[in-house]
């Protein structure tokens, strides 16, 4: 008698009806969109304060290079000493004062540049002001070296190298991020996907001890059919939340960045520099396009194709320990103590797919972690779009898939046996002697 | 083929336990058979075994004359003593889910359902939560689940923890028509006075093995000390019991009635038979009570135990 269509919809309908599911599930991109608005909405109130910083400038030639922005006035001082002018400052409750004293060699100046405030100021500003004198510096010292500025800017260049593969795909650095973005969402998403839904699973698990039921339906159903149809029920769910999640999200976004006038794209204001200068900028601007165009040169069928199995093959794998470590236990609170040898690989796992995949994706360290099963879900997902060869997914795919029937055959093992036993939180020693009984 | 269920010399290990040790039971079709036992001795995992959660090491089940098959879950209802529902599903939702599993039709669940639930007139529960009844109602809900699929063989585990009396009552003369309907019951209880009242058969576990089984009647039969329970009318109380205390073994009776002067119980001595004790009595006194002392399952139940 198959069962499993029975159990999988009672777990699905079960779980989705839940009151705290359907909360989480619309309440969060609420709470989500909420908090980058408000993040966003304060980022920009902080920066639309206008600032005035005065400038007492003894060497009388770096004046010029201080020009007023939309935020920032700078007020040149003259004709005055430096005790002077931080009273005058204090009084005018200016942000702060820029002391460049006196000098005799421009080389000395560098020594001698000093900033007065009330309060320390941020990382930006110092870093603006200080690029500021150091161009001027730079250019008073090559003109004193005898050199000429102009010809020196006329000599600058700027090289983007063309790259493409022996197969004539043309690449580009941006075609680099672009791959390792898709990657590492699809890793990180992976890791989301098993600690949210592999911890349902085992609460689920944990809820059929605790109320005693298991013992009824297992004397209907085989135990490795009840788990697998919780496992797959609850998968069900978490997709549906995501999806949820997912079409929520963009909406309420649009929604919110069309009310508050805020766009939230552009929340981080250095890469919004960053990318207003580069549109200005024709070879960039170009490089978008090939970005543009890399996106489609991504093996976009092979992304798809794999993201699907190695995404279910590895949270199949994950998940039939949740529901052993379930099974395993009276309540949640006793968990702990075999969550640490599920949590070590999968954090490992990311951590890899970080640190060695974009340093080179294809070396060994990389390589021989997309091959171990409890690694390679992640490592893989992250490197394939770097390009792996289809020997090498559907060997790691053929190892993740052994693994898997071994996880749960070993699950089922500690589930059969674990689901009828109550009072005393087990020991390692005694889930070993489980799996022979 | 008269007997329903056979398990044949079953044994069981549990690491280095053995909870069960070549145990072997035959249940009567059509009867109601105690499945007895100290706690630990072995009970559950033999009704574990029967309902095919557990594998035996060595050793057969025959259902029907067959050996056990997954397909037999359909002719077996199990009421384990660790019981309980999904407490946030509704009543009515949970129990066609477990008819379900036990291979009804959502139409023939529903109807079945309809019938019991208007039998027992628990109809407006059907929309109520697990979590909103109370521990008796759980279990009357737990009841129908139970015996809904009509199986041959139903296997109570202390079916009536958790019920008031009257309910309690309710419930057990379901089981008695449900064994008239033609179920065989396998009842497993401490209770000893619902053994007496339900069980023709009777097997008792102690320590991994069984010490004892067979009917109800003859392990009585077999438990019986040839006692009896007397009660004179005497103006001579001394003295008639001395002469009693002489001739035969006598124990101290607790029997209760209004005016017996002498209470005690007189077992028989190896020839003698009950009329040869009855005349001698009549001949020294009024006879006002006479009955053979008859060894309750208690007794016999506490009797075995501390045998063994």
């Amino acid at each position: 008698m198959n069962h499993l269509p029975l159990i999988i919809k009672r777990e699905y309908i079960t779980k989705v009806k839940n009151k705290s599911f359907i909360v989480m599930t619309f309440v969060s991109p609420l709470i989500m969109v909420a908090l980058f608005a408000v993040v966003a909405y304060l980022s920009q109130l902080n920066n639309d304060k206008e600032r005035t910083i005065a400038v007492l400038d003894e060497t009388g030639v770096l004046s010029e290079e201080f020009v007023n922005t939309e935020h920032t006035t700078y007020t040149i001082l003259t004709d005055t000493n430096l005790e002077t002018a931080k009273e005058l400052t204090k009084a005018k409750e200016d942000f702060g004062l820029l002391y460049i004293s006196k000098s005799n060699d421009t080389v000395n100046v560098i020594s001698s540049v000093q900033f007065f405030s009330d309060e320390s100021p941020s990382l930006g500003i110092m870093t603006s002001l200080e690029k500021k004198i150091e161009k001027k510096l730079e250019d008073a010292k090559l003109i004193k070296n005898g050199v000429d500025i102009e010809q020196i800017e006329a000599s600058k260049t700027d090289i983007t190298i063309a790259q493409e593969t022996f197969t004539g795909e043309k690449t580009s650095k941006i075609d680099s991020y672009l791959k390792l973005a898709f990657g590492g969402a699809a890793g990180y998403l992976l890791f989301m996907f098993i600690i949210i839904y592999g911890n349902m699973i085992m609460r689920s698990v944990i809820e059929e001890k605790t109320s005693r039921i298991i013992e009824v339906i297992i004397s209907s159903v085989k135990p490795i059919q009840l788990m697998m149809g919780k496992i797959i029920g609850t998968s069900l769910a978490g997709i549906t939340q995501f999806a949820i999640w997912v079409i929520l999200g963009s909406i309420l976004t649009l929604v919110a960045s069309a009310v508050l006038g805020i766009n939230l794209s552009e929340l981080q204001t250095p890469q919004q520099e960053m990318m207003n200068e580069a549109m200005k900028n024709p070879e960039i601007a170009n490089e978008i396009q090939l970005g543009l165009q890399s996106f489609f040169n991504l093996p976009i069928a092979n992304l798809v194709i794999a993201f699907m199995f190695f995404f279910i093959g590895g949270f199949l794998l994950y998940s039939s320990l949740y529901a052993a470590v379930g099974a395993a236990v009276d309540n949640e609170t006793d968990t702990q103590q075999f969550m640490m040898p599920i949590l070590m690989p999968l954090i490992l796992a990311v951590y890899v797919g970080i640190f060695t995949v974009i340093e080179d994706p294809h070396g060994t360290v990389s390589t021989v972690f997309s091959f171990i099963p409890f690694t390679s879900p992640v490592v893989m997902l992250m490197r394939i779009p770097f390009g792996v060869p289809i020997w090498q997914q559907v060997l790691s795919f053929a190892i993740l898939l052994c693994t898997f029937v071994f996880t749960v055959w070993f699950a089922a093992k500690i589930y059969r046996v674990g689901i009828l036993m109550y009072g005393k939180k087990p020991s390692y020693k005694e889930l070993y002697k489980w799996i022979k009984y | 083929m008269n007997d329903l269920l056979v398990a044949d010399s079953v044994s069981k290990n549990f690491g280095d336990f053995r909870a069960l040790n070549d145990v072997s039971i035959s249940v009567p079709k059509g009867s109601i058979f105690g499945l007895l036992g100290p706690n630990g001795a072995g009970k559950t995992t033999l009704i574990r075994i029967i309902n095919q959660i557990t594998m035996p090491d060595t050793g057969r089940v025959l259902l029907d004359g067959e050996p056990l098959q997954p397909e037999h879950v359909r002719n077996i209802g199990y009421l384990p003593e660790e019981r309980g529902l999904y407490k946030s599903m509704k009543v009515g939702e949970q129990a066609l889910y477990l008819a379900q599993l036990k291979g009804l039709s959502k139409t023939e669940a529903k109807q079945r359902l309809k019938y019991w639930f208007d039998k027992l007139e628990i109809g407006d529960w059907w929309n109520k939560k697990i979590q909103e009844l109370s521990k008796g109602q759980a279990q009357k809900i737990q009841f129908i689940v139970t015996v809904l699929h009509q199986p041959k063989l139903l296997i109570f585990d202390e079916p009536f923890s958790g019920f008031d009396p009257i309910n309690a009552n309710l419930i057990k003369d379901e089981i008695l028509q449900l064994r008239d309907e033609g179920a065989t019951v396998i009842f497993s209880t401490h209770r000893m006075e619902s053994v007496e009242e339900l069980c023709d058969h009777i097997a008792l576990i102690h320590k991994s093995n069984k010490v004892l089984d067979g009917k109800l009647t003859d392990i009585k039969r077999q438990f019986k000390t040839n006692t009896f329970e007397v009660g004179l009318q005497t103006d001579r109380v001394d003295e008639v019991t001395k002469i009693i205390k002489e001739k035969f073994e006598v124990f101290p009776s607790t029997f209760r009635n209004l005016n017996d002067d002498v209470k005690l119980n007189i077992k028989l001595n190896a020839t003698d038979t009950s009329n040869d004790l009855l005349s001698f009595l009549t001949s020294k006194a009024q006879v006002h009570h006479f009955v053979e002392v008859v060894p309750s399952a208690n007794d016999i139940f506490i009797q075995t135990v501390k045998n063994n």
